[in-house]
């Protein structure tokens, strides 16, 4: 293992409270010191990252990987060196010798780590639990339900029962089957003027509100998913308020796009749950800005061919993992908020939500590094990007953040 | 934003919707009509516009009734038309919406008149001729999912003209399954563009859609308040699936609360026109006393249509 000396650079860790000139020493795949090394340290490697800002590697809470090696490729290419991956993969993650494969696959690549969502229940179907224990041994980390919902409410009050039993944390998407039936947009203004088949807030919200009465009954430990809406995520700030631990995220396009910037059916923007109005916008912003919510990428590579249909037949979703920095570095800039607490929401806080020992710079911790040069722009095109999946409504777009170099377990896996 | 239907000198290249199209172009569609009409009056009905040119009706839902008046319209501008009827052939055996459209470019098609169950597939389809530099190929929208009919919306204002003149003090009731109704939506942007005084839309909380406001028409969930005083009153048709119980308890109770009675009409101005698009349910919408009365212009309106699909292709195959 590399003795590593990075030098020079911004250092922002923002679980120790730390944004300013600091050198960064690495061994044996771990943080050696910061600052000032150990009287013995030899480094093999000294990089000069005058410019740049060293942060802890990116933690995703949502990516659908497809095709295993680009999508880790394109992880670490956007700084992201951990990811959970939600369970409606193909072959669906339900069974342990699937999730085994998985986890064996992707430590073989030695890029990202990938930390398995489990499936809740069997075919994510709703119907019959999943085997959380054996997948648990296997490596799923928490358990889902991706997106499907669960109908049957005693279903998923005995699945939360399950899990709680072992202690296991179930994240869920919130939206209630019945109103969110054919719909592809948010239902308001534009999907009223396009002719598109609406769904209502109250989906989210009814399925929200579902699923923290049945946490608070079960005391199992809740995250809720890509919320897309300024009243869903009050129903978390009064179960917050009220003392529920429970926890959510927002994907990172919901805090730049709304309904508008569907334009003229473009299928690029089609995502779900659906962008909504610019005041459920401007409400994740401010949750987000909080510390209410944390930033996932929601990462889902689509093909052309899943993208060239009208919209209401073309498959929602777009590729995030290069993005989650350059997006959240603009909403930070926009919003006016310190660098530290802007990277607290792609690091410490989803390293919290998900248990790992991950998302910081200690000392002794794994040395899983970002470092980027905030002020490079470049344009989102379908050639920058390493993802297979090449459709994301920020097509054209002029972002700033480049990462430069991405470690996991102190090796250089990235650089650029 | 970049408008698709117009091309940099603002002339109309697809006609997609009537969102976005500029109220000259309305009133220069509308002229044009007015001059083909007279060509259906003639022995010979033709005129050598579009001779040589190739029209496909690419209907990907049926409509025979719709396909039929841009069939006609097309032969009397001396069009060689092709119908597809594309909902038994190659979406069948699996083929994309644009595969079809490739193909049928590639057989040197000069315009589209696509029917399609989805929103916006015509604006896919408009999208992808300009992606793959085949600007010269016109797309008409005849219908597409919920979002627009604008060659129905143009016939209506037609119609409205003719019997009304003006738009300036008109006030329109939109009657019925305004939720489902590509019509409806069409009728809302070209009245609105035309400078209607108020355009009311009418129908109960399950058949209307959320802000439908945004559109700047006035909600009446009350069929005699909606109708007061109207000038035109347009009925939309409702479809037999829409009265399974889920938006409506069923086919008696909605006419007895949405139908258009000589009792409800006489609400409205005492020369108020009757509008439809059909094909109509009669004692569910509409009454046939109404339907069969002196307001209705229901018939003229089918024949005004030909002249103004006429004047739609007309234009676009000179721009």
């Amino acid at each position: 293992m590399q003795h590593l000396h990075i030098r020079n650079a911004r250092l922002i860790d923002p679980r120790n409270g730390v944004d300013e000139q600091l050198d960064l020493f690495i061994a044996d795949g771990r943080i050696a010191a910061i600052g000032r090394p150990a009287t013995d340290f030899a480094a093999q490697r000294t990089i000069d990252a005058a410019g740049m800002i060293v942060c802890p590697g990116l933690v995703d809470l949502s990516a659908r990987l497809g095709g295993i090696e680009p999508e880790l490729g394109a992880a670490v290419a956007g700084g992201v060196t951990s990811l959970a991956c939600p369970p409606d993969s193909k072959p669906l993650l339900d069974e342990p010798g699937l999730v085994e494969r998985l986890v064996r696959r992707s430590d073989t690549l030695g890029l990202a780590r990938v930390y398995p969502i489990g499936a809740l229940t069997q075919q994510l179907a709703g119907e019959r639990l999943a085997e959380m224990n054996s997948l648990a041994r296997a490596g799923c980390i928490a358990f889902s339900q991706a997106k499907q919902a669960i109908v049957d409410t005693q279903l998923l009050l005995r699945a939360m029962q399950y899990a709680a039993t072992f202690g296991y944390a179930v994240r869920l998407r919130p939206q209630d089957d019945f109103l969110a039936r054919e719909g592809v947009a948010h239902d308001g203004e534009v999907a009223s003027r396009l002719g598109l088949t609406g769904i209502p807030v109250a989906a989210e919200t009814v399925a929200t509100a579902t699923a923290l009465q049945l946490a608070a009954h079960t005391g199992v430990r809740l995250h809720l998913s890509r919320l897309s809406s300024a009243a869903a995520i009050e129903l978390i700030r009064q179960a917050r308020c009220a003392g529920m631990p429970v926890t959510c995220d927002v994907a990172v396009h919901h805090l730049h796009l709304s309904e508008m910037d569907i334009g003229y059916f473009d299928s690029n923007a089609r995502f779900d749950p659906p962008l909504r109005s610019a005041s459920d916008r401007d409400a994740l912003r401010a949750a987000v800005a909080e510390g209410l919510a944390a930033i996932c990428s929601d990462h889902t590579p689509v093909d052309a061919d899943g993208k060239q249909l009208p919209f209401a037949e073309a498959l929602p979703g777009a590729t995030g993992l290069e993005l989650l920095l350059p997006l959240t570095l603009l909403w930070a800039r926009q919003t006016k908020l310190p660098l530290a607490v802007a990277l607290a929401r792609v690091t410490s806080d989803p390293a919290t939500i998900l248990g790992l020992d991950a998302g910081s710079l200690t000392v002794g911790g794994p040395a899983d590094v970002c470092l980027f040069d905030p002020e490079e722009s470049w344009c989102v095109t379908p050639e920058a990007l390493r993802s297979q999946g090449k459709h994301t409504p920020f097509l054209g777009y002029e972002v700033s953040g480049r990462v430069r170099m991405t470690l996991v377990g102190g090796r250089i896996v990235f650089a650029a | 934003m970049h408008n698709p239907q117009l091309n940099a000198h603002g002339e109309l290249t697809h006609l997609l919707s009537i969102e976005g199209l500029p109220r000259a172009v309305i009133i220069h569609i509308l002229d044009t009509a007015s001059s083909f009409l007279k060509v259906s009056h003639r022995d010979v009905k033709k005129v050598p516009l579009l001779r040589g040119k190739s029209v496909f009706n690419v209907f990907f839902e049926n409509s025979t009734r719709t396909r039929t008046t841009f069939e006609i319209a097309a032969k009397r501008l001396s069009a060689d038309v092709i119908n597809l009827d594309v909902t038994r052939s190659s979406t069948a055996k699996g083929e994309t919406l644009l595969d079809t459209v490739d193909n049928l470019v590639a057989m040197h098609a000069d315009m589209f008149v696509v029917r399609h169950a989805s929103s916006g597939a015509p604006h896919l389809i408009a999208d992808h001729l300009r992606r793959v530099g085949r600007d010269n190929v016109h797309v008409v929208n005849a219908g597409d999912g919920r979002h627009a009919h604008p060659t129905q919306g143009l016939l209506d204002m037609y119609t409205i003209r003719h019997y009304k003149n003006d738009f300036a003090n008109l006030v329109v009731a939109i009657v019925g399954d305004i939720l489902h109704s590509r019509v409806a939506r069409s009728d809302i942007h070209a009245l609105t563009t035309l400078g209607a005084a108020e355009v009311r839309a009418v129908g109960p909380q399950t058949l209307l859609p959320s802000a439908i406001e945004k559109m700047g028409v006035r909600v009446c969930h009350d069929l005699r308040t909606g109708i007061r005083d109207c000038d035109v009153v347009i009925m939309l048709r409702l479809q037999n699936e829409r009265m399974n119980g889920a938006l409506l308890p069923s086919a008696r109770e909605y006419f007895r609360c949405y139908g258009l009675t000589p009792e409800s009409l006489a609400l409205a101005k005492t020369d108020a026109i009757v509008m439809h698009p059909g094909p109509m349910n009669r004692g569910v919408e509409i009454d046939s006393d109404v339907a069969d009365g002196p307001q209705a212009v229901i018939l003229p309106q089918v024949t005004f249509g030909i002249a103004v699909r006429m004047a739609v292709m007309g234009i676009l195959a000179g721009n």
